[in-house]
């Protein structure tokens, strides 16, 4: 048998590492609905980043924006954000979506 | 050549006998849950930390599924360590047996084979064998108590093996074995632990470390899970040849061997095979003897190793006879005819069309007598001689 895969783990076992693509799957790519954060309502009280499954809130210093690249649309920010600061839009708008 | 390494010879249980390997191989830590017939097992090693003879963190856990995934964790971790259970204790472990074997966890389980559910049977029989056949474990059935200490110790190196890293389930009889009393030889620890030395030749494992964050098992999605099994498949097969290395090891250390895969008795110049495993095949060779005697060349096969599957030694051994009978302690639902014996079916592109004869019997504790196995010889003999016969027989339906 001749085999063309090239192999992704790098040991024996089931083991993958935390800084490799391994950890990185394209989840962003589930997603069906994008939280849109209005940077004027946000009071960077952080309660986003705590809740978001995946942990994908950026802390941009005084604000935060979802990472798109992992966002699932779950919603769940959108849905625990004491000031409605994020709303949950279908990708169907978006043109880079 | 060494010489052999003697220990002192103490009269004990099949039990106790797989609670002395595991304590000879310092097992980091070790747990289980009791069940019928293999409970004496957890006592004794509680015994031995009790008297401090090891320092094996003794977990206390719910059940057998705790008890499955605090050992696979355990090595993970990077340690050593054992459990042990039966049957139902097994079948609740289930998918924590599968959680071992995918993240090629090197737990060593010795398991007391017991009649699984659902009719309640508190009795022997090889049927949680073959409800974990399909695990991804390596499964070794021995005869004697002596065959069980010295397979756990066996167990531990091939294992943890670097090219192995597979789990390694020890099955002897329960009921027969478990609670019979042998004169079994207890080598001495240093021994065990000149024998076990290789492994620490050998490269780390990978293991889990605080600080270095790591995930087992999380990853198998697309072409990665089909990489991981054929993975998890190629460790199999070179546990095939590491089981000969090991024993052939273990035979120059200690002085006893098993023949690692399977135990050839009287093949030579056999015209008939007889295969049998596990605790039975003492029986088997005391009518192979008798038979002899009356002028029937009839060898004997031990199926020591089942997964992964002995398929060229046993081709190698079956290959020119006339006749072939195995006996089955469990059944084999939807073939009508014995697992072992539907495995070694398969083999007959290597080993040419012949009479091959499934027998069922020992179900349930019944005894496989000698009468039994008498009966199975002679009606192997006459299918070797081109009488017509039965390819399936539940020997005690026929009584």
């Amino acid at each position: 048998m001749v085999i063309k895969h090239k192999f992704l783990m790098k040991t024996e076992g089931a083991w993958s590492d935390a800084d490799e693509l391994l950890l990185c799957l394209d989840t962003g790519s589930w997603r069906t609905e994008r939280p849109v954060a209005d940077r004027e309502k946000c009071n960077y009280c952080g309660l986003c980043a705590l809740y978001c499954p995946p942990q994908c809130m950026k802390d941009m210093g005084d604000y935060f924006v979802p990472n798109l690249d992992f966002c699932k649309g779950c919603g769940v920010c959108a849905k625990e954000c004491p000031r409605n600061a994020i709303t949950m839009v279908p990708e169907g708008e978006f043109t880079d979506g | 050549m060494v010489s052999t390494q003697k220990g002192q010879v103490r009269v004990i249980t099949g039990n106790a006998a797989a609670a002395y390997g595991a304590m000879l191989c310092r097992p980091d830590v070790a747990t289980s849950y009791p069940i019928t017939p293999m409970s004496e097992v957890a006592e004794q090693l509680s015994t031995f930390r009790a008297e401090g003879l090891v320092d094996t963190e003794m977990v206390e856990v719910e059940g057998e599924n705790s008890a499955m995934n605090v050992v696979a964790a355990a090595t993970l971790a990077g340690g050593r360590a054992f459990t042990a259970t039966s049957s139902w204790g097994l079948v609740f472990m289930y998918d924590a047996v599968q959680h071992a074997s995918g993240f090629r966890a090197p737990v060593v389980m010795a398991i007391a084979n017991r009649e699984t559910p659902g009719i309640l049977a508190v009795s022997g029989g090889q049927q949680d064998i073959i409800s974990t056949r399909d695990t991804g474990w390596i499964q070794i059935i021995v005869e004697d108590c002596q065959e069980i200490l010295d397979s756990v110790i066996m167990a531990f190196r091939l294992a943890e093996d670097y090219d192995i890293q597979l789990p390694v389930m020890v099955n002897y009889d329960g009921f027969y074995l478990s609670y019979m009393a042998m004169p079994v030889e207890v080598p001495e620890r240093e021994d065990v632990d000149r024998f076990l030395a290789p492994l620490k030749q050998q490269p780390e494992r990978t293991k889990l470390v605080p600080g270095k964050p790591l995930g087992c098992g999380t990853h198998g999605i697309e072409v990665g899970f089909v990489e991981l099994r054929y993975k998890h498949c190629m460790a199999m097969q070179r546990a095939l040849e590491k089981v000969d290395e090991i024993d052939r090891s273990f035979g120059e250390f200690f002085g006893r061997s098993y023949g690692g895969q399977i135990e050839e008795y009287r093949t030579d110049d056999a015209d008939i095979i007889l295969v049998t495993s596990g605790g039975a095949t003492g029986t088997a060779r005391v009518v192979v003897d008798a038979k002899r005697e009356q002028g029937i060349k009839v060898g004997l096969v031990k199926l020591r190793l089942f997964r992964p599957f002995p398929r060229q030694r046993l081709s190698e051994v079956l290959k020119g006879r006339k006749a072939i009978g195995v006996i089955d302690r469990s059944v084999g639902f939807g073939w009508n005819c014995g697992p072992m014996f539907m495995e070694i079916r398969a083999l007959t592109p290597e080993i040419g069309i012949i009479p091959m004869l499934s027998y069922i019997d020992g179900l349930a504790n019944l005894d496989i007598t000698i009468l039994h196995i008498e009966r199975v010889v002679d009606e192997v003999y006459a299918a070797s001689q081109g009488k017509p016969y039965q390819e399936v027989t539940w020997i005690p339906l026929e009584e």
